[in-house]
């Protein structure tokens, strides 16, 4: 018997009202994504991708569908279930990195640790991850000191810091040259190759897509 | 700004209270009409009285005053200087000494200190040039003073007086020889000076006492909005953090119990610092303007003070802050 997917999306449709209108930015998407494999969503603005990643992190909820994650409903979750479940399910990378202005990197990182109800030190094989981003030395520093590579790389060890079972990515490279951008995405694999993570990234480029195992193109609220 | 203003209405009373009762009186003999916390404005009692006044049972000493207003809450008294010098102990002079012209006054030391005043300095008061021929130190009846027969001359008031002091030969005796004057002399407003200076307090004071709490009360009303929209317009520019903060996993709980936190800590460095600020504009009144203004520290205010700024504080990032708990994440992580 085959392992379940770690993320199985079934008829998921999300509808926004916008004004008087009604915006279908789902319409009835079907997805699977198995435990340890990095995926990229493509798509281009306005397809979609975007609220797929919202709804697969419970920063929103679905209109339709179910949404299973680690097998985990989310589609019948309360607001507050959906924020127990960011705890420690899903790890977030942004865009725009989303760091706290006024922590320093390493109590970005802690404050996350700490909101999951875990001891804030970091332990040795986070230390070695932290190695692995190239941020061991820039902990001390606040976002404002950091490169956006630096920034980005501390956001990636936010979003692995409570082993969540997905990391899900949105156009993690899409603020940064395309020297970060490519040491960002060779760590996303490193960090899916030697621990496993799984991971969900949302792109509209192919070239950072072709880092993934495998990509799944969406048009128009539909994956092709 | 609450502090500094309630310190302003009692250091100012007391102040005044404090001259009075440096006059070195027993009693405080007044004309018909006035009040005890009216200002004199006119002279109308006859500079016979003190020696009739003096011969009442226990009264040891009488001396008339008279007292003209300048501008402002300025005033300038005209006294008996030798008697004055028996009743009180007579002035200390930092500077200088007694009138000795007549056109000479002296003038105490904040008062000299706030015009640039020294001995020989001249200035225009009541359309006469005087000359400072001493500068005494503060707390005896009056900021400045000449003697009395001239300025009853100079305003027309000659033979007149605006209130009369008595020393009698035992303090405690004071109560009962106002008893008896006020029989003898019905109509004169006459207390003794311990009744006096008790009554030159904020709360004794009505308008005074109304002025003051509205002048509070905008002050309190102000502070609270300053201190609010601070913290409104603060906790509403970290609305996108607040969204990473949910993003993450925070609870809502979590939240606003940190932005309470970091509120109260913020309104109590405010308040220590307002505090400290007072003590600034104290040495700034004592300074800039020691002969009108006085300034005391109000230790019973600062509790109030305190409450005010952490209210309006706490009230101040608990709106906008629900506000953004309530959002969804990803609207609150657009938040530009």
């Amino acid at each position: 018997m085959s392992e379940t997917p770690i993320i199985q999306v079934r008829q998921l449709t999300k509808t926004y009202r916008v004004g008087d209108v009604d915006v279908q930015a789902l319409r009835g998407v079907d997805l699977e994504v198995a435990r340890g494999e990095f995926i990229a969503v493509v798509g281009t603005s306005g397809s979609g991708k975007s609220t797929l990643f919202n709804i697969l992190g419970g920063l929103t909820p679905p209109t339709s569908g179910s949404v299973h994650i680690n097998g985990r409903d989310l589609s019948h979750m309360t607001n507050a279930e959906r924020t127990n479940l960011r705890k420690d399910t899903v790890g977030f990378v942004f865009q725009k990195y989303n760091l706290l202005p006024t922590l320093s990197a390493e109590d970005n990182i802690k404050i996350v640790k700490y909101i999951g109800g875990h001891d804030t030190e970091f332990d040795a094989p986070f230390k070695e991850v932290l190695n692995l981003l190239g941020i061991a030395d820039r902990l001390k520093h606040k976002p404002r000191a950091l490169s956006g590579g630096q920034q980005q790389r501390v956001a990636i060890a936010r979003a692995i810091v409570n082993r969540p079972a997905i990391l899900l990515a949105d156009e993690p490279t899409g603020n940064l040259d395309s020297q970060n951008s490519a040491a960002v995405l060779k760590l996303l694999k490193d960090l899916n190759e030697r621990l496993g993570q799984t991971i969900l990234m949302i792109t509209h480029d192919d070239e950072a897509a072709a880092y993934s195992h495998r990509r799944v193109h969406m048009r128009d609220g539909q994956l092709l | 700004m609450i502090l500094t203003l309630v310190g302003v209405s009692n250091g100012t009373l007391h102040e005044s209270a404090r001259r009075a009762r440096g006059s070195g009186a027993d009693i405080l003999f007044r004309p018909p009409g006035t009040s005890a916390l009216s200002s004199l404005s006119s002279s109308p009692m006859s500079d016979k009285l003190p020696a009739l006044l003096a011969n009442e049972p226990h009264v040891v000493l009488a001396t008339g005053t008279m007292v003209q207003p300048l501008e402002l809450f300025d005033t300038i008294t005209g006294l008996d200087m030798d008697q004055f010098a028996r009743m009180s102990g007579g002035f200390r002079f930092v500077q200088g000494g007694l009138p000795i012209q007549d056109t000479d006054l002296i003038v105490d030391e904040p008062y000299a200190r706030e015009k640039h005043l020294q001995v020989g300095s001249t200035l225009n008061l009541i359309s006469h040039q005087w000359r400072v021929s001493g500068i005494y130190e503060p707390g005896k009846l009056a900021r400045i003073c000449v003697k009395l027969g001239v300025l009853q001359d100079f305003t027309g008031n000659p033979h007149r007086l605006s209130q009369i002091y008595l020393k009698v030969d035992d303090p405690n005796h004071a109560q009962a020889v106002v008893d008896a004057l006020r029989a003898k002399y019905p109509g004169y407003q006459i207390y003794t000076m311990e009744y006096f200076t008790s009554l030159l307090s904020v709360n004794s004071l009505g308008l005074l006492r109304n002025f003051t709490y509205v002048v509070i009360g905008i002050a309190m009303i102000v502070g609270f909005i300053v201190v609010f929209m601070a913290m409104y317009t603060a906790v509403l520019e970290r609305t996108r953090e607040i969204g990473i903060l949910k993003a993450v996993g925070s609870s809502s709980g979590l939240i606003l119990s940190m932005l309470m936190r970091e509120t109260l800590l913020l309104a109590v460095l405010g308040t220590v610092l307002g505090i400290l600020l007072t003590y600034f504009t104290q040495w700034l009144m004592l300074h800039v303007v020691p002969n009108s203004l006085v300034q005391e520290t109000v230790y019973a205010w600062w509790p109030i003070a305190a409450g005010i700024a952490i209210v309006g504080a706490l009230i101040g990032a608990i709106i906008p802050g629900i506000k953004a708990v309530r959002q969804d994440a990803t609207e609150a992580l657009s938040y530009e």
